[in-house]
């Protein structure tokens, strides 16, 4: 790749201070992530998966080192600068889907474009396309409540796309989904990697990482290893590229 | 974040649990209840004190020239009131002096009054009726009408013609089931012909206005019932406008200073009332209900403030995950700030609009099995309404400002 790296993490640190003792949980990661890559960061719990996860999303900022987000310097950003740099170029997809409960999915979908300050009848134009990119056109109107695991992680997935986001940063993804469901939303994923979206995702399974074409390892707050692999592709993805293609013929 | 959209959120939480919310603004309906009902009923006295007491006394658009105040204020000490012993009564001459000298357009009578017995020359009598000596102007000035026959002509005010003009009461007595008109009664055995009748006038705090006669001023009452012959207690002048009270108090007041020859500096020995003027004592009745009431409207709005405080501290924690969601989602802090303060806002206002509707109800029902008059005031309801959203807003100010303070990272992690 050429072109300047999306993301550029270097001697990253993060460091909790708990009174008597300091916790160092992340000890200088350097990474660069370029657009269009799909990349799984590994690691066992404690490795300092979470807080890469946290830094790299901006919902939380660096005890040292430098983070560079698609251009932008983020480790001396204040809280609403924070907010600003979510809003915009990160797409949030989490274990646990997190979304509000009492909203339809266009709601879901159109929060936020809310925060990012756009009219109501974009909002809809876009929130209504992003749902029907993910095949969910026809549950727009439907509470959480109302859909199963994997449409519900969908919704969260429209919810990440809706802003054009640099990258699509998910952490979990697949963790409260079974594995014929979890084939679908990696499927999703191989779609949405295939059309330029860049993504990472933070997981400790490595069925899922198979899915993507870098692996990270963190171990004890540094990096193990960074191998490039050849994707699996999920089963669903092959059986709509084969039907795709018989239409196509 | 819009307000709307902030409203929409608001409103969608109170309609997923009423009850509570119910309950969380039960402070505020209370304070904003009491505020409405007693503005409401304090409004309804004020206006039934100014237009129907001070109006039946005085007189509608009125200046009242006396000796001493009808309405208005008691001598304060025992000095002042020897002063106002001592002051003269106007004379019927001097009343009809300034009928002919004001230049303000209007009407002038003048009456005195004077309790006596009346009957009917068969037998018939009734006691303590309050037989009042004027001039024909009287019934127009005291807005007094006429139910049968007439009132008595400037030709029989002149030249004192015994005739009469009984109340209700009076000819329910001597008359019952008659006409009075034409009959002939007795005033301290003075003989009177019945010109008219009354209409009813009712009571003014229980005092009736119905056990009354009404006789001209040079009619042998003079001197026969009143002692004071050719004297009278009451001068009133009435202006067809209320924007011409002012000048019309003001020229009186001087012609009554020629009448009385008084020097510049020389204070007035005489009493100029108007109906908005001499509620003094009502004036301050009112003015104490008035202040008293934010004291006792603030203690329930305080108790309401804190219980709302308290459920939107609840309400942050219970949503701690939701506020992690938004900010995730790129909500700023005031975002979420404006978002929490609404709400508290919007719930507060609710209470606000049931607590109008409640003490209107309220007032009503008070003003329907009580003789207080009810009037809903446009103020009061813009001052409950401004209350009851700025209860919520300071109390929400708090718990706003928490949840706008939650680290995105904790708050996605609570369950």
């Amino acid at each position: 790749m050429s072109t300047a790296p999306i993301i550029q993490a270097r001697d990253l640190q993060k460091h909790y201070d708990l009174g008597a003792e300091t916790v160092r949980a992340l000890r200088g990661v350097n990474l660069e992530i370029h657009r269009n890559e799909y990349v799984a960061i590994m690691g066992p719990s404690g490795s300092g998966k979470s807080t890469f996860m946290n830094l790299i999303g901006c919902l939380d900022t660096p005890t040292g080192g430098e983070y560079v987000l698609n251009g932008q310097k983020v480790a001396g950003m204040k809280e609403d600068d924070l907010a600003r740099v979510r809003n915009r170029e990160i797409g949030f997809v989490f274990q646990t889907f997190n979304l509000l409960p009492r909203s339809t999915a266009l709601e879901n979908v159109e929060l936020p474009l809310v925060y990012g300050g756009f009219g109501k009848k974009e909002r809809r134009e876009r929130a209504v396309q992003a749902l029907e990119h993910v095949g969910l056109g026809d549950r727009m109107d439907h509470r959480p409540s109302q859909l199963s695991g994997g449409q519900r992680q969908r919704v969260a997935i429209a919810r990440a796309l809706v802003t054009r986001p640099s990258i699509i940063l998910a952490d979990e993804p697949t963790g409260n989904l079974d594995s014929v469901t979890s084939e679908e939303i990696m499927a999703l994923f191989a779609d949405l990697h295939a059309q330029g979206q860049t993504i990472i995702m933070v997981t400790h399974e490595p069925d899922i990482a198979a899915h993507a074409e870098r692996v990270v390892t963190l171990k004890d707050g540094v990096i193990a290893s960074d191998r490039r692999q050849t994707p699996v592709v999920p089963a669903p993805h092959r059986q709509r590229a084969e039907v795709a293609v018989g239409a196509g013929v | 974040m819009g307000i709307r959209e902030a409203v929409r959120i608001a409103l969608a939480m109170i309609r997923a649990n009423k009850m509570r919310a119910f309950f969380t603004v039960l402070g505020t309906v209370v304070g904003v209840t009491f505020l409405i009902a007693v503005i409401t009923l304090l409004k309804g006295m004020d206006a039934y004190m100014k237009e129907e007491f001070a109006g039946r006394i005085v007189g509608h658009n009125t200046v009242l020239l006396r000796r001493v105040p009808e309405l208005g204020e008691d001598p304060q000490t025992e000095d002042q009131w020897r002063e106002w012993m001592r002051r003269p009564l106007f004379s019927q001459n001097e009343a009809e002096w300034l009928a002919a000298n004001v230049t303000t357009p209007g009407l002038l009578s003048y009456s005195y009054d004077q309790s006596a017995r009346v009957g009917n020359g068969r037998g018939k009598e009734l006691s303590g009726v309050n037989i009042i000596g004027a001039n024909e102007n009287f019934f127009r000035v005291r807005e007094m009408d006429i139910q049968a026959g007439r009132p008595f002509s400037r030709q029989e005010a002149q030249r004192g013609v015994p005739v009469i003009i009984l109340g209700v009461e009076v000819a329910d007595a001597l008359f019952p089931g008659l006409n009075p008109v034409g009959q002939t009664v007795r005033v301290a055995g003075l003989p009177y012909r019945v010109i008219g009748l009354l209409e009813k006038q009712g009571a003014i705090f229980g005092f009736t206005m119905d056990r009354m006669a009404i006789a001209p001023a040079k009619s042998p009452v003079n001197g026969g019932v009143w002692e004071q012959a050719g004297k009278v207690e009451d001068i009133s002048f009435q202006v067809p406008r209320g924007e011409l009270v002012p000048q019309a108090e003001s020229e009186i007041t001087g012609l009554a200073r020629t009448l009385r020859r008084l020097r510049p500096r020389e204070e007035n020995n005489f009493s100029v009332e108007t109906a908005e003027g001499s509620l003094g004592f009502w004036e301050k009745i009112n003015g104490f209900l008035m202040m008293a009431l934010p004291m006792l409207v603030g203690v329930s709005l305080i108790v309401g403030a804190v219980v709302i405080m308290n459920l939107m501290l609840v309400s942050v924690s219970e949503r701690t995950r939701e506020i992690g969601i938004r900010k995730s989602l790129g909500a700023r802090r005031v975002d979420i700030l404006t978002q929490f303060m609404i709400e508290a806002g919007t719930l507060s206002g609710f209470g606000g609009l049931l607590g109008i509707a409640l003490g209107i109800g309220l007032a009503q029902l008070v003003s329907a099995v009580s003789p207080l008059p009810a009037r809903v005031s446009g103020g009061a309801i813009g001052l409950a309404m401004f209350l009851g959203i700025g209860v919520g807003l300071v109390a929400g100010v708090y718990p706003a400002w928490r949840a706008s303070r939650l680290d995105p990272i904790v708050a996605l992690r609570s369950e």
